[in-house]
């Protein structure tokens, strides 16, 4: 199923669970990342992630079908309970993770020093975007691969790499952060969670909806997010995505609520030296992530055998929300 | 680097930190001025932090600041770009920061790679939030930190316990700076893009303020930065500061009478006037939002201090 080329690009999946895990691999994923159950990984969401013993035996059933897994400790370890990250990278090694995805300068030091035979991929919530910022963490903590913060245009990522030996994996397809990843707090303002510190964004617990004369309100944290007529579809109300006011006006401020599909970009991802591509949404269950890696392996595929990958882009409109995609920072204008 | 009086217990500082906002190089030549002529604060931190386009309208204006500040005896230390964007950046903060004779405050690990174990302040904006990361930093130089300011004092004070030897600087005064972007909002809300921005951010003195659709105050954009549009406080009397191993306060400038805010701080930290009595003084100060601290207890940050 795979094509296994050198020089191809590495499909990197979401598994918010072993089920997801498994549909990820059998669409042809040639990586998945996941987390363990708790807040040591940036979606800490309730009924998501995987145990100790689910990540071993998950690891050994997706190397049987040659896929890696990648397992996140992206959070920030809060001061004093250091010791709960470094088990959680602890337990990733000892599942035979192929990968650590971290960011916490804690979490780095301790992969380097305890499990040098583990690579370490420096998480986009390190939002590492410069050549001397990747080569901090290459040179200090041994990081094989950076995931790219979604603040790069394809031209800027092309100049990076060719500056640094570090593999570079960048986000495909999936929800889009308009701030610098790891570098917000929007979220902890509202509702007092924010990625950094409880690995969740806007978090369910702090969103009510409140009925009014012919629709809706959207609160997060008590700040009213958006408002909507009756029949109107309301996406989820992550803080960023929001209608808010300045100078008098109402609008989308920050980024309307769009989410990213930069398959028509893999050609010039690829050509910027990309190694890898990362689809987004552990959160989004086993049949999302089946038709968005199927897409993407047959998109990578027609682009191993030089054809135009961006025909396989419209298989994926239904699947973001809102229907309405964005190719967002890859392109200059967008900032 | 602290000048400690002889006396028992160690003075607590007060600190101004970077300027966030895209003021005039008039605007900054004046109330740098007046800092140095009539702040009681400690250190200044000096430096264009938030978006590199500006620097060259306001780089000359802050180099002057600086040497004014130094000449009244302030310690300047100079502040590094949050998130070097292009090749003109990058040179910027590696020529800033490989100055070994300048002190340095470090905003993006990046500079880090520049420093080579040079001494430096770890800023607000880096995301250090525990012990063993402000060791790690500590290995490369670092002698003070300023904890994000999403931190609740009890964790501020867990990394104080346990690396003593780093000297801790609290945000104590200022719009809490949130979040950065590659996207210029500024330059959004004009309809424009950051690549060809017209600086319209020089518009707004304490960022453009953001309400909700039901008009409630939410937050302020400083261009590619998001603020709290409420101002956090952290009136903490000096006795718990000291407890917490606290040994600095930091003011962000704000357009108000800075110096008046300085001189409440400093007031707070003699022990001249206690936490309500310094909320009073700055809510007549007239601060760009009402003032917040839910951050100190690990509350929303958006809750009234």
């Amino acid at each position: 199923m795979k094509s296994g080329k050198p020089g191809s690009i590495e499909l990197i999946c979401p598994a918010g669970s072993p089920a997801m895990l498994r549909a990820a691999v059998e669409a042809g994923a040639d990586g998945v990342y996941c987390g363990l159950a708790d807040s040591t990984n940036a979606r800490n969401f309730p009924g998501l992630n995987f145990s100790p013993r689910e990540l071993t035996d998950s690891v050994a059933w997706a190397h049987a079908r040659g896929a890696k897994v990648l397992v996140a400790v992206n959070t920030f370890a809060r001061a004093g309970e250091v010791d709960t990250w470094r088990a959680s990278a602890d337990a990733a090694a000892a599942a035979g993770a192929d990968a650590i995805i971290a960011a916490d300068l804690a979490v780095l030091a301790h992969v380097h020093a305890k499990h040098p035979g583990t690579r370490l991929h420096l998480s986009v919530q390190a939002a590492a975007s410069s050549p001397e910022s990747i080569r901090f963490y290459a040179q200090t903590y041994g990081v094989k691969r950076v995931v790219l913060p979604r603040v790069l245009s394809v031209e800027e990522i092309a100049a990076l790499t060719a500056e640094i030996d570090v593999e570079t994996e960048a986000f495909g397809f999936g929800g889009l952060c308009v701030m610098a990843e790891g570098r917000c707090m929007l979220s902890s303002y509202a509702t007092g969670k924010s990625p950094n510190l409880s690995g969740v964004c806007s978090p369910p617990s702090a969103v009510a909806y409140v009925e009014e004369p012919g629709g809706m309100a959207v609160k997060v944290g008590g700040f009213t997010v958006d408002r909507y007529h009756e029949g109107e579809s309301a996406g989820y109300p992550t803080l960023c995505k929001g209608r808010f006011e300045a100078h008098g006006t109402a609008g989308y401020l920050f980024e309307d609520p769009v989410s990213l599909n930069a398959m028509s970009m893999l050609v010039a991802l690829s050509k910027a030296g990309v190694t890898a591509v990362k689809i987004e949404g552990r959160q989004r269950g086993k049949a999302y992530v089946a038709q968005v890696t199927a897409a993407f392996r047959a998109a990578i595929d027609a682009m191993d055998r030089g054809q135009d990958p961006a025909r396989f882009a419209e298989r994926l409109m239904s699947l973001s929300e809102g229907g309405r995609q964005t190719d967002g920072a890859y392109r200059k204008t967008w900032r | 680097m602290t000048v400690t009086p002889a006396a028992a217990p160690a003075r607590l500082e007060l600190a101004l930190g970077p300027l966030f906002f895209h003021w005039s190089a008039v605007e900054i030549g004046d109330f740098y001025a007046r800092i140095a002529d009539e702040a009681p604060v400690d250190r200044v931190y000096v430096g264009e932090v938030v978006c590199g386009k500006r620097a060259p309208l306001v780089d000359k204006a802050l180099a002057r600041a600086g040497e004014r500040l130094t000449a009244a005896g302030k310690t300047v230390v100079w502040s590094s770009l949050s998130l070097p964007a292009n090749r003109r950046d990058r040179d910027a903060t590696a020529l800033l920061v490989a100055d070994a004779s300048r002190r340095v405050e470090v905003n993006d690990m990046g500079a880090l790679f520049h420093r080579a174990g040079q001494p430096f302040v770890a800023g607000p904006l880096l995301n250090v939030y525990n012990e063993a990361a402000a060791h790690e930093l500590m290995l490369k130089g670092c002698e003070r930190l300023c904890p994000p300011v999403e931190m609740a004092l009890e964790d501020v004070g867990a990394i104080a316990r346990r690396v003593p030897a780093l000297e801790i600087e609290l945000f104590a005064f200022g719009r809490a700076p949130l979040a950065l972007s590659g996207r210029c909002y500024h330059a959004r809300d004009a309809g424009l893009a950051r690549d060809s921005c017209r600086f319209v951010c020089d518009r707004d003195a304490d960022g453009m303020a953001v309400t909700t659709l039901d008009g409630q105050n939410f937050l302020a954009v400083n261009g590619v930065q998001t603020l709290s549009h409420g101002v956090h406080v952290a009136a903490v009397p000096p006795v718990q500061l000291r407890d917490l191993g606290i040994g600095a306060l930091r003011l962000s400038p704000h357009s108000l009478d800075m110096v008046a805010v300085a001189a409440a701080f400093r007031a707070l930290l003699d022990d001249r006037i206690g936490p309500d009595g310094l909320l009073a003084t700055l809510n007549a100060l007239n601060p760009p939002g009402a003032l917040v601290s839910g951050y100190l207890t690990g509350a929303p940050g958006s809750r009234a201090a």
